[in-house]
């Protein structure tokens, strides 16, 4: 199909691009993208994704708008405190851009509904903020052969890589199986700069835009980190042997998913 | 000897272990952390025996949450 004048004026600074053109906005406006999680990371990717024209947007998340997502949940406004994180997320999408159909799923994630929900999208975008749910979208993923983008975020710190099915490790290889409930601190006890979330999140945007147009080198094979306190990235080689992964290895262990048991909210802070 | 920690350079003592480099750089929660030297994984339990080599290319790759929570019981 070809692009509308309002079409080619809203995306002119894509088109002008000779590695994105019209054909890449076409593959734009075609693509569906999943994001899991409406939160630090899912708003400014959500953004960005609705404003590049990426014509299926899927925004998963069970939560309500709460005062204290608004320091770093960009996609969210104090009028719609209380209100489902999807519908505001969708709302917010739309009045960027109507080309953009959006599908909300106000439900918990788990390893009942993961895969059937994943099946019909592109690119995943893991925007949880607990380590069982992101095992939990990488088996998936793996298992689903369906490419991802990892993140994670703590004060001033983050960090992304990206999956793609035989292209390299999955999430798994690298950290083997989620750490116990009281180990590592998360956001609501650590804290964590609200621009991380845009700087992070953006990147995840980015990453699905590369996967659907097909432009330059995406995060697979990498761990991307970010430290905001020495305004630093690094970008870190892992390694390339996946044979031994429990997941996407050649004599996998783990064949069905597995929700583990860890309430989030009760993590403690170590240090 | 020289070894390249996290993309910077070290002098570090020679025959270092990686548990040893893990202490010195004060890598939080080491338990939890995923080491790998020049590209390769090296597990828990083979750290303390493990000695770094001239060159070596050592990464800590930590466990980060963030993001939006309530989608998972």
């Amino acid at each position: 199909m070809a692009l509308t004048d309002k079409q080619i004026e809203r995306y002119s600074r894509h088109i002008i691009l000779k590695e994105i053109g019209v054909k890449g906005q076409k593959k734009l406006l075609n693509a569906k993208v999943l994001i899991i999680g409406a939160g630090g990371l899912g708003s400014p990717a959500a953004l960005y994704l609705a404003a590049a024209g990426v014509g299926t947007i899927g925004i998963a998340d069970a939560d309500v708008v709460d005062l204290s997502n608004l320091q770093r949940q960009v996609i969210h406004t104090t009028a719609n405190i209380g209100k489902a994180k999807v519908e505001s997320a969708k709302e917010a999408m739309e009045a960027i851009n109507p080309d953009v159909k959006v599908n909300v799923y106000q439900t918990f994630v788990d390893s009942t509904n993961i895969r059937e929900l994943i099946r019909e999208y592109d690119f995943i975008l893991d925007g949880t903020d607990n380590f069982p749910a992101k095992f939990l979208v990488n088996d998936a993923c793996v298992m689903e052969k369906k490419p991802f983008s990892h993140a994670g975020i703590i004060r001033f710190k983050g960090q992304l890589m990206t999956y793609v099915p035989g292209q390299g490790p999955c999430y798994r290889c690298v950290f083997k199986n989620p750490p116990p409930a009281d180990a590592v601190p998360t956001c609501k006890q650590a804290g964590v700069v609200g621009a991380m979330g845009g700087v992070i999140g953006s990147l995840q945007a980015m990453e699905a835009i590369k996967y659907i147009t097909g432009v330059g080198e995406l995060l697979t094979g990498y761990l991307l980190t970010y430290d905001a306190i020495k305004q630093e990235f690094h970008k870190v080689k892992l390694p390339s042997n996946t044979h031994s992964c429990a997941v996407c290895g050649d004599n996998p262990t783990i064949t069905e998913l597995v929700d583990y048991a860890q309430p989030t909210c009760e993590l403690k802070q170590k240090h | 000897m020289k070894i390249t920690v996290a993309g910077v350079n070290k002098e570090v003592k020679d025959g270092l272990t990686i548990g040893e480099l893990i202490q010195q750089e004060n890598v939080e929660t080491p338990e939890y952390v995923t080491v790998s030297v020049n590209e390769e994984f090296v597990d828990g339990q083979d750290r303390n025996e493990k000695s770094l080599k001239d060159g070596d290319v050592v990464e800590f790759l930590y466990f980060m949450g963030g993001g939006s929570h309530g989608f998972n019981r």
